[in-house]
């Protein structure tokens, strides 16, 4: 009896020892990094919280990395989770910057309104193709916006890839697999309203994934699905369908010419939100993105620069507003 | 004698720090049952929301912006399907391998294999989700030619592995209480092993297997991360192990997020909270029962 306890208080100590163990390291390595960004160089450093959108965290994140050696006093962390998210961290105060790639809608506005004394100041950061997904081996090269509608929305009528005419090498039932994302989405929302069009809901028995980065992986393995995300997403392994407007009118693949030109019926400014009053840093953080620098690497990370010409821009922001 | 005094007292002061541990796990439980009641209260009693609809309904429209619908079928089925797939796959394989593990195996074997079923327990079910999603979604695919490989099949296979490892520890449990004089007996009447196990040992450990069972349910009808990636997140009632599906617990981690606090939509997954607290409660109930009700014989 003696002996057998003797094991088991072994048993509980070793576990126990390591984990406390890795407790203290953790708490050891936690102090030194706070002293370390406390003290580099005698400077304070500044930290702007950038939350939201995740069809733009890549995006985010690559600016924030440039910016460590533009600034490097000035530190960015970027995290995503859904524009809507950001939305709510804003309207908290967790987040400096919200990241959103749908315009705020007057309710959200109001209530950053309620919680700072001010209106959220809106800033357009780049652009973002909305790119319609499907297997490399589904022989549809186009589609309209009309078509799209009857695939995704509640009362649309076409169910499997017959009723679009094609046939899908690999996808024997021939069943469509309509690939969606999670509702507190901004892309959710934008190809609600610029597809099904105002009020209208999405099919049920979609497939509501949690990422954009999610949707293309899911496409690229289902022969059968047809999915949406951001142009920034593709690989090799999925198609982009181009877009037409109207049946019988041209379709424009998803670039940043077509976008650019207002040509793609489906491209959307993304927007960087932040409160009324902002740090000097957060200031200088926005005005460097939409400068030539912070519009390069929205180029190379495979999203739309803002357009200069003020007429242009206009038309290509009326035209991601009314496809 | 002042000695003795500071060891009556840190005696009492340890005695009544433990007997606080005890009772928190109770505080906490009530705690959490209140609090999420009370989220959801508001809009139960509030005549706006009809429990009819939510129970009865498949329409899940929380952010329409025409007509919001509330309607919890297709998720109830969800859970439901997955769950019983689930048990239909982990059950016999559990109680199989406990059934090994306790009476067949040498003590050796029995070391490792129990070392080895700890170690599923171990993986983080995010782990699992994944690999749902990556690998069992393309072999589904490839095997079963379905259109899509996230799934009722795989989130079930996937609970599965998840709850093996409970029900082959409780399991085990359960056939190490039965006494060896039982054995013995099988044994010396010229049963064979097999006999001994099927006629003597099964009816005996009867309570304690199906709360092993029972506790699976539980960890298979709370399970969140995984179902919500391998199971395709799509509202339906599933007419084949092939359909995918969307858990209640998968739509409170997708949708929570984003609902402004005291909306609607937020009142409404804390409902499908109560039922999922209603749900568990009832499995662990019912097991821990049947457990009391085992040792109460022994």
């Amino acid at each position: 009896m003696r002996k057998k306890r003797a094991s088991i208080r072994r048993r509980l100590t070793a576990p126990l020892l390591a984990t406390s163990i890795a407790l203290s390291g953790l708490i050891a390595s936690g102090c030194d990094r706070e002293s370390e960004t406390n003290h580099t160089n005698g400077r304070a450093q500044i930290v702007i919280q950038n939350i939201g959108s995740d069809t733009m965290v890549n995006l985010a994140q690559a600016w924030a990395e440039e910016y460590a050696t533009v600034e490097p006093e000035v530190s960015v962390e970027v995290s995503g989770g859904g524009t809507g998210t950001g939305v709510a961290a804003l309207i908290n105060g967790t987040a400096d910057i919200a990241n959103c790639s749908r315009q705020m809608e007057p309710g959200e506005i109001a209530k950053v309104n309620v919680a700072d004394g001010q209106k959220p100041k809106e800033n357009i950061v780049g652009y973002d193709a909305l790119a319609i997904f499907a297997h490399k081996d589904n022989p549809l090269e186009e589609i309209t916006i009309e078509r799209l509608a009857a695939i995704y929305s509640e009362k649309g009528q076409a169910r499997s890839w017959a009723d679009l005419g094609v046939q899908v090498p690999g996808c024997q039932s021939g069943e469509m697999i309509l690939v969606s994302r999670q509702s507190n989405s901004g892309t959710y929302h934008y190809f609600r309203e610029a597809i099904l069009g105002k009020g209208v809901d999405f099919k049920l028995g979609t497939l509501d994934l949690h990422g954009s980065k999610d949707v293309v992986e899911l496409v690229s393995r289902t022969p059968c699905a047809i999915g949406y995300s951001g142009m920034g997403y593709a690989t090799p392994e999925v198609k982009m369908l181009r877009v037409a407007r109207k049946p019988g009118e041209a379709a424009f693949a998803p670039n940043v010419e077509n976008t650019q030109t207002g040509a793609y019926p489906i491209a959307r400014p993304l927007y960087m939100y932040t409160r009324g009053d902002q740090k000097d840093a957060v200031k200088k953080y926005l005005s460097w993105i939409q400068s030539e620098a912070g519009q390069a690497i929205v180029r190379a990370t495979g999203y739309v620069p803002i357009v200069k010409d003020a007429g242009l821009r206009a038309a290509v922001e009326q035209g991601a507003k009314r496809p | 004698m002042r000695r003795r005094r500071w060891e009556l007292i840190s005696e009492s002061l340890v005695e009544g720090l433990i007997r606080l541990c005890g009772v928190s796990a109770i505080i906490f439980v009530f705690g959490i049952f209140y609090f999420v009641f009370r989220e959801g209260s508001g809009l139960l009693w509030g005549g706006r929301f009809s429990v009819f609809q939510f129970l009865t309904s498949i329409e899940w429209y929380p952010t329409s912006q025409s007509h919001v619908r509330y309607g919890a079928l297709g998720l109830i089925a969800g859970t439901l399907s997955v769950t019983l797939l689930a048990m239909a796959i982990a059950v016999p394989f559990g109680v199989g391998a406990a059934i090994y593990v306790s009476e067949f195996c040498s003590p050796r074997a029995k070391e490792t294999l129990k070392i080895v079923i700890e170690l599923l327990a171990a993986i983080p079910s995010v782990v699992w989700g994944f690999i749902g999603l990556t690998v069992m979604n393309s072999l589904i695919i490839k095997l079963f030619n379905a259109p899509i490989g996230l799934n009722v099949l795989n989130g079930g296979v996937i609970l599965a592995l998840m709850s093996v490892p409970i029900i082959v520890s409780i399991g085990e449990d359960a056939l190490k209480a039965v006494p060896d004089s039982y054995r013995e007996a099988a044994l010396a009447l010229g049963a064979t092993r097999w006999q001994m196990v099927r006629r003597v040992l099964l009816p005996a450990a009867k309570n304690g297997l199906l709360a092993a069972a029972l506790l699976g349910v539980g960890r298979a009808v709370g399970e969140t991360m995984a179902v919500l990636m391998a199971t395709g997140h799509s509202i339906r009632i599933p007419t084949s192990p092939l359909d995918p599906v969307r858990t209640l617990t998968a739509t409170i981690a997708a949708e929570l997020g984003e609902t402004a606090v005291g909306s609607d939509h937020y009142q409404v997954l804390f409902i499908i909270g109560i039922l999922l607290f209603s749900i568990t409660f009832v499995v662990n109930l019912g097991a821990d029962l049947i457990v009391r009700g085992i040792r109460g014989k022994a």
